[in-house]
């Protein structure tokens, strides 16, 4: 079996149209082994309901209400597991924060998943783009199961036209044939061992699950499927024509026949192995990829790919490399933006309470009114300096808190006697200890626009984890104090399949110097360019040990 | 003879005009020594602690050995500038200003010193 299942799938719809020869349109996009299509499924979210809960509690209870709650919840924190939950009174997720963002609003909502296998499950969060997706995914899984019937059938094909070719004669004229023995023994252990060779070797290259779906054809998959099926036919053709009309009566012939195919199947294997994963590895471009909403950039070195491939290499590691895109910081705050209060320092109203006196208010207006020219960069540094200096102070207390918040507990020993009741599991202990550092989290999180990323359930099970395997207070914040890559959060909200491959090129085509393609989301794009490694000529310069010899310098010398 | 107080400058004025050379206006010697540099390290220098600049090399033919400047002059002045208790780059500095096509030097050497001495003492 050369081709079966996998291979190129279709995931997007290209603006760019081009000629498309017949044969490759039928075998276009074949996809993934796992296709169950239009399940609908609901996530289990019970721990999410509860957020849903207590979020809107906490909202509700947000201003003294909580401090209250709070206060309570440490104290009673150990045994208590209600009390644990709405220990933070403020919300993690903050309503009116997110307010701009589409994906908040339905996070509390089920989702519905399209499942392949647990890799490729998405969740929309509009659920009419999910039914505009499925109507068109529909339309493209069509021809992606012809292409995979038809691959599947050309590679059972394949495997079983030697024995057929092996067994036919003894069917049809058995008793004609001459006797063979030996030789036709060894024919037979080695085509046996060969087509298991093959077997394996397919189902090491082949048999694997798609990672993508590719717009277009995979130009070698489709020239292999076209080798493969010329190769059957010309040999069946001669079959017929030389074995079967005319009953030739040398079992041996026919033996040897049936291994030249194999031969030949095996060497086309050997191709597929070459074309599909040997030539790209040699690196031979570097590609850069920005992105367009706040600039993050990376370097990547690829070898000889198309078009459509290289988007696929990029998006691979887009999810692990690039810091999470967070559309709360990219832009300037209004304040700097404004030109009518030129002059006052603008500071958001939270711990620091820096309103001037009367006078040095007056005097601020006196002089914004005197000079009268535009300050928004003086405005700008400002801000930035300010909101620097709030972000350390928030993270020098978190760190505190969390630091403090990890002395409470530690492992039980086997030599020490606890009671029963005492003995917590990894989940009871971060409720335990989640109280006392919630409040700085929270504070911080907001500080850092990250509140969105994580709800409150997913830091408990951070912290679980931590607590699980040992980790330091510090090895548990390093997922907090930086903005991780898209991969680290929640799969569900922040992974998405649906990138739409922009070129001016056909997707085809090969990487070339100088190439340019986008990649698109609904809010974002990532724009990749092409840059060939240079031929480097290294020269030898032999430099003989000894030849490393020293004086002393007198004085500096300089000839005028 | 009495010997004469020591109110004889040994000192030799040289007038070097730059030859050019390209881009560039060239004296035709090179300095060594300066207020930044190891004054033990000077072959020329009398006095051990001597920082001032000296001349190490002078190029055969070069405008430097035409006026007469030789090997192990120390250099005290340029074009009225003294250079006794400069550093380094500022000595070269002086001596290699653009505009000027004409240096002026005042220069001592020991040779001059002992032959004045023996003058004296003659």
């Amino acid at each position: 079996k050369i081709e079966s299942l996998k291979v190129t799938v279709d995931f997007l719809k290209v603006p760019l149209g081009l000629k498309k020869p017949p044969l490759k349109e039928a075998l276009a996009a074949v996809p993934g082994r796992p296709k169950v299509l239009g399940v609908e499924r609901h996530k289990p979210r019970h721990s999410n309901t509860m957020d849903n809960e207590s979020q809107y509690s906490g909202y509700s209870y947000k201003s003294a209400h909580s401090r209250s709650s709070r206060k309570h919840s440490r104290d009673g924190s150990r045994g208590d597991k209600s009390v644990t939950i709405q220990a933070p009174g403020e919300p993690l997720l903050d309503n009116e924060s997110t307010r701009g963002d589409e994906r908040d609003d339905n996070w509390g909502e089920t989702t519905t998943v399209v499942t392949g296998t647990s890799e490729h499950s998405i969740s929309h969060d509009d659920i009419t783009r999910i039914t505009k997706d499925m109507e068109d995914s529909a339309h493209l899984d069509c021809s992606r199961h012809l292409g995979v019937s038809l691959a599947g059938a050309l590679a059972l094909l394949a495997f079983l036209t030697p024995l057929a070719f092996m067994l036919l004669p003894q069917l049809l004229w058995r008793e004609q044939l001459e006797s063979c023995g030996p030789p036709c023994e060894g024919l037979f252990i080695s085509v046996a061992f060969k087509l298991l060779i093959l077997l394996l070797g397919s189902w090491a290259l082949f048999f694997r699950r798609p990672k993508a779906f590719f717009p277009r054809v995979f130009v070698f998959r489709a020239l292999l499927m076209v080798l493969i099926f010329l190769l059957i036919v010309s040999y069946w053709l001669f079959y017929g024509v030389r074995i079967l009309d005319a009953r030739d009566r040398n079992y041996q012939g026919v033996v040897q026949f049936a291994v030249s195919l194999v031969d030949a199947l095996l060497f086309v294997h050997y191709l597929a192995v070459v074309l599909l994963e040997l030539r790209q590895l040699q690196p031979q471009f570097t590609l850069k990829a920005v992105r367009s909403a706040d600039g993050a950039s990376r370097f990547y070195n690829v070898g000889h790919l198309s078009i459509q491939r290289a988007a696929v290499w990029i998006l691979e590691n887009y999810y692990h490399d690039f810091p999470v895109y967070n559309p709360a910081l990219l832009n300037l705050p209004k304040s700097v933006l404004s030109k009518k209060m030129s002059g006052f320092k603008v500071y958001s109203l939270g711990e620091e309470n820096t309103t001037n006196n009367s006078t040095g208010q007056s005097r601020a207006v006196i002089a914004a009114a005197a000079r009268r020219r535009d300050n928004s960069h003086n405005e700008y540094y400002y801000e930035e300096a300010e909101h620097e200096r709030r972000v350390r102070k928030r993270r020098a207390r978190l760190v505190v808190a969390v630091e403090e918040a990890f002395t409470h507990i530690k492992r039980l020993q086997e030599e020490d006697q606890k009671n029963p009741r005492e003995i917590m599991d990894p989940r009871e202990a971060a409720q335990a200890i989640f109280a006392s550092m919630a409040r700085a989290m929270q504070k911080y999180l907001r500080t850092t626009k990250q509140q969105p990323y994580h709800t409150m359930e997913s830091i408990l099970q951070h912290l679980e984890f931590c607590i699980t395997h040992d980790m330091t207070p510090k090895a548990f914040l390093e997922r907090y104090l930086t903005a991780g890559p898209t991969i680290q959060y929640h799969k569900d909200r922040w992974l998405a399949k649906q990138w739409t491959l922009v070129s001016e090129e056909p997707v085809t085509n090969g990487l070339k110097d100088g190439v340019v393609f986008v990649l698109k989301r609904q809010d974002f794009s990532l724009v990749v360019s092409t840059k060939k490694i240079p031929f480097f000529k290294l020269s030898e310069e032999f430099v003989d040990p000894k030849s490393h010899k020293f004086v002393m310098r007198l004085q500096s010398e300089t000839s005028v | 003879i009495t010997a004469l107080s020591c109110s004889v400058s040994f000192q030799q004025r040289i007038e070097i005009h730059k030859l050019r050379q390209g881009d560039n206006l060239i004296l035709g010697f090179s300095i060594g020594g300066g207020i930044d540099q190891d004054p033990t390290q000077n072959p020329f220098s009398e006095d051990k602690t001597d920082k001032g600049i000296y001349v190490t090399r002078v190029t055969e033919g070069g405008p430097a050995e035409v006026a007469g400047l030789q090997i192990g002059d120390k250099i005290m002045q340029v074009n009225g500038w003294d250079r006794t208790m400069v550093t380094h780059d500022q000595a070269r500095k002086r001596l290699t200003k653009r505009n000027e096509e004409v240096v002026r030097l005042l220069v001592t050497r020991q040779s001059l010193q002992k032959a004045v001495q023996q003058s004296m003492m003659s």
